[in-house]
C-alpha cells in the first residue's frame, strides 16, 4: 500500500492500461489527474500521444477520432467542462467508441461554485455513456481497468465514465493499493476493435441514417446497455479473483439484509454513511445500505432485490431535476412502483455542501416517522437549507 | 481516531502540511486520510485543511468539526473565522506567534501551545514558509507522528537542498517545543 | 441577509475584506530618505501607496506586503520589516 493523491491512483490506473491517445482540457478539480498524466508522458513513462486542444469539446472529438482508429483512449473533465462536452458524448456512443473518461463530479455554474456534487454527470444520463460512481480513491483508479474491459468487450461497445467526486476524492491524501503492471496486462488484453479507421481499408463512420432505421440504431444502443448490466458484474468478480478487491456488481449493500430501513446514495458519501450506520446499528436501529456503483444502465432487479424486504428507503441525491425531484429518487420510485418499501428523497451535498454523520441521522429518523404513519408525508425534499437567507 | 484542523490562509502551505501528516502518520504504520477545504483559490484567502490519523481504515468524508488538535498557522485568522470552533476541550491548539499563549485571546478550552514557527522558518530556510516547522513543533507537542517519519516525508516531498533545509525546520521547531 | 435572485451583487464588497492581514512583511516609508517620485505608488499592484504632501504613505488596511515598492525604490527608503502577529 501507499499513501497518495485520489488523482494520482487514477493517473497511474490510466497508465497501467497502456491507453494510446489521451486529449484533456485542465478545468478545477480534474486538473491534477490529466497534470500528472501529461507529466508522465513527459517524462517517459507513459508511451502515448497526449494531444493538448482548446476545449473540453475538442478533447472529446479527438477521443472520438482516435478511438475510430482503433486506438484505446481516455480523457477527464467536470461541471462545465462536462457540459461543453455534452454533444460529442452522444456521437461516441453512437459510434460505439470505447473510450473511457473519469467524470469529476462538481457543481454547474450559474453562480459558479468549483465544488463537489453530481449534477453533471447526471446531466449526461441519456447520452450513452455507461456510468459508474466510486466510493473512494481506490474504487476510483481500480474502476479504470475495469471500465476499459467493459467498455471494449465486443457485446457492449459502448463508453464509460467513472463519476469521481470532485475534490473529496480527486484530492484526498489516502492509502491505496496499486495495480501491478504485469497483473493488468493479464486482465486487460489489447484492445480488439471489430472496425476501425485506416487507410488500407476506407470506412464511414457516421453516416447520415434516415427516419426508416435511426430507430433500430438506438435500439441496438439500447440492447448494448442491458449486456453491459452482466459483463460490469463479472468484470468485477474477475477483478476481485485477479487483484483481491470488491465492491460489488452493479450495486453494493452494506448492513443491509435485515434493514428496516435503507439509505440508497452513490459516490464518496458512502463511507461517511457506513459510520453513520455503524452507530445506529449500535444504537439498536435497523439501517443498512444500498450503494449504487452503476447508475446507466440503472440495476433495476438489483435495486427491487435489496430493498424489497425493507420498510423504507430513502434516497440521497446530490443532484436535482429542477422542478421535480432528485434524479436517482425517480428512477428508485419507478423500481419500486407497486411494491417495496416506501420511498423518502432527498436532495443534499449541492455545490460542496458538506454531509456529516447527523445528517444521515437526521434522514434515517425522518424514514423510521415515515413508517410509524404508513406514509410519506414529503416525497423529496431539500436537506440542511439555510432558511435565513431565503 | 485522532482528527487534525490546520487554519492558513492560500499560499502559506495549508494543504501540503495536512499532506504531510497523512504521509508521516502513514509511514508510522497508521490509517491516515487529508483533504482540504479550498475557499476561491487565491493567495492569502484563509483555507481549512483536515486530517485524520486511526489504526484501522477510515471511511468518514465529513468535514472535521471537532478536532482533537487544531494548528493555526496565521494568528490573524483569529477574528477573521472561527478557528477554535468545536475543539474538543481535553484537546491542543498549537498557534504560530511570537506571542506566549495567554497573551491571544482564543476561546478554547483545549490546552494552547504557541511556537515562532515563522522566526525559524526565516533563520534556516531565508523566508517566511512556516509550515513545515510547524509540523515539527506538532509532532513533539502530541507526540502523535514520529518527527523522523515527517522529516522524511518533507524530503521526499522536496528533493534537494530545499528538503534537507525544510527538515531542518522540522527538528528545529521539534527542539524548541516543550513535549 | 438575503440572498438576491441569480447571486447578482453590488459592486464594492471586497471593501470589507482588509486584505492587510495577509502580510507577513510590512514596508516602512522613511519620509526623510523619500525624494517624492512616486515609483512606489506607480508599482503598488494594489494601489494602495498614495501621495500626501508630496510625500507618500501606505494604506495597511489593503497592503498585503508583497514588497514591490521597497524593491522599486530609487532612494531605498522603503524597508520591510517583519510583521508582529
Amino acid at each position: 500500500m501507499k499513501i497518495m493523491e485520489g488523482s494520482h491512483a487514477v493517473a497511474e490506473a490510466v497508465k497501467a492500461c497502456r491507453p494510446h491517445v489521451i486529449s484533456a482540457y485542465p478545468i478545477t478539480p480534474q486538473t491534477h489527474i490529466v497534470e500528472e498524466i501529461s507529466r508522465m508522458v513527459a517524462d517517459g513513462e507513459l508511451a502515448c500521444e497526449y494531444i493538448r486542444v482548446e476545449s473540453e469539446h475538442s478533447a472529446m472529438s479527438v477521443c472520438v477520432g482516435a478511438s475510430a482508429t482503433g486506438a484505446r483512449t481516455y480523457t477527464a473533465t467536470t461541471s462545465q467542462g462536462m457540459a461543453l462536452m455534452h454533444e460529442v458524448l452522444f456521437n461516441a456512443a453512437g459510434l460505439r467508441l470505447p473510450i473511457v473518461m473519469t467524470a469529476v463530479n462538481r457543481a454547474l455554474s450559474a453562480p459558479i461554485n468549483i465544488w463537489d456534487d453530481q449534477q453533471d454527470a447526471i446531466s449526461q444520463r441519456d447520452t450513452g455513456w455507461i456510468q459508474l460512481h466510486a466510493e473512494d480513491s481506490q474504487e476510483a483508479s481500480d474502476m479504470i481497468i475495469q471500465a476499459y474491459r467493459i467498455a471494449e468487450d465486443h457485446d457492449v461497445l459502448l463508453p464509460v465514465m467513472i463519476g469521481m467526486d470532485g475534490f473529496i476524492l480527486t484530492h484526498v491524501y489516502e492509502p491505496v493499493e496499486l495495480c501491478p503492471q504485469e497483473k493488468v496486462d493479464e486482465f486487460l488484453p489489447l484492445y480488439e476493435p471489430t472496425q476501425y479507421l485506416t487507410p488500407k481499408n476506407p470506412l464511414t463512420f457516421g453516416p447520415i441514417v434516415d427516419p426508416s432505421m435511426y430507430m433500430e440504431f438506438r435500439y441496438m444502443i439500447h440492447e448494448a446497455m442491458g449486456r453491459a448490466k452482466k459483463k460490469i458484474m463479472n468484470v468485477a468478480s474477475e477483478f476481485r479473483d485477479k487483484f483481491g478487491r470488491y465492491y460489488g456488481g452493479l450495486i453494493d449493500t452494506y448492513e443491509a439484509e435485515d434493514a428496516e430501513v435503507l439509505i440508497l446514495a452513490m459516490g464518496s458519501v458512502i463511507g461517511t454513511i457506513k459510520d453513520a450506520i455503524d452507530e445506529l446499528r449500535a444504537d439498536g436501529k435497523k439501517v443498512g445500505l444500498v450503494k449504487v456503483r452503476c447508475y446507466r444502465p440503472f440495476p433495476a432487479e438489483a435495486i427491487l432485490e435489496a430493498a424489497k424486504d425493507a420498510k423504507a428507503i430513502a434516497v440521497l441525491d446530490k443532484n436535482i431535476s429542477l422542478g421535480h425531484e432528485g434524479a436517482l429518487y425517480t428512477d428508485v420510485k419507478s423500481v419500486l412502483y407497486n411494491k417495496g418499501p416506501l420511498a423518502l428523497g432527498f436532495i443534499l451535498g449541492l455545490g460542496g455542501r458538506d454531509i456529516t454523520k447527523s445528517t444521515i441521522e437526521n434522514i434515517v429518523a425522518k424514514a423510521q416517522k415515515a413508517i410509524e404513519s404508513g406514509r410519506v408525508e414529503e416525497e423529496s425534499e431539500f436537506v440542511d437549507l439555510d432558511q435565513e437567507v431565503l | 481516531m485522532k482528527e487534525i484542523r490546520i487554519h492558513g490562509r492560500g499560499g502559506q502551505g495549508v494543504v501540503t502540511s495536512a499532506e504531510l501528516l497523512a504521509i508521516a502518520a502513514f509511514e508510522d504504520g497508521k490509517f491516515s486520510q487529508a483533504f482540504p477545504f479550498f475557499g476561491f483559490e487565491r493567495r492569502g484567502a484563509p483555507i481549512v485543511s483536515f486530517v485524520r490519523i486511526s489504526d484501522s481504515p477510515i471511511r468518514l468524508r465529513s468535514h472535521i468539526y471537532n478536532p482533537d488538535y487544531l494548528i493555526v498557522q496565521d494568528p490573524t485568522l483569529v477574528g477573521v473565522v472561527e478557528v477554535t470552533s468545536g475543539v474538543r476541550p481535553d484537546g491542543m491548539v498549537i498557534v504560530n506567534t511570537e506571542k506566549e499563549p495567554e497573551k491571544l485571546e482564543l476561546e478554547a478550552e483545549a490546552q494552547v501551545r504557541t511556537i515562532n514557527a515563522t522566526k525559524i522558518a526565516m533563520d534556516v530556510l531565508g523566508r517566511p514558509i512556516m509550515n513545515t516547522a510547524l509540523i515539527g513543533a506538532f509532532a513533539r507537542a502530541t507526540g502523535e507522528i514520529s518527527v523522523e517519519s515527517i522529516k522524511h516525508a518533507v524530503m521526499n516531498r522536496f528533493p534537494g537542498e530545499m528538503g534537507e533545509k525544510n527538515a531542518e525546520a522540522v527538528q528545529k521547531a521539534y527542539d524548541m517545543m516543550r513535549g | 441577509m438575503k440572498l438576491s435572485i441569480g447571486a447578482v451583487t453590488e459592486p464594492g464588497s471586497t471593501r470589507i475584506n482588509k486584505t492587510g492581514s495577509w502580510r507577513t512583511f510590512k514596508p516602512i516609508i522613511d519620509v526623510e530618505a523619500c525624494v517624492g517620485c512616486g515609483m512606489c505608488s506607480m508599482f503598488c499592484p494594489e494601489g494602495v501607496v498614495y501621495e500626501v504632501e508630496d510625500k507618500y504613505t501606505i494604506d495597511y488596511d489593503y497592503c498585503k506586503g508583497c514588497g514591490v515598492c521597497a524593491h522599486e525604490c530609487p532612494s531605498g527608503a522603503i524597508e520591510m520589516v517583519i510583521e508582529e502577529k
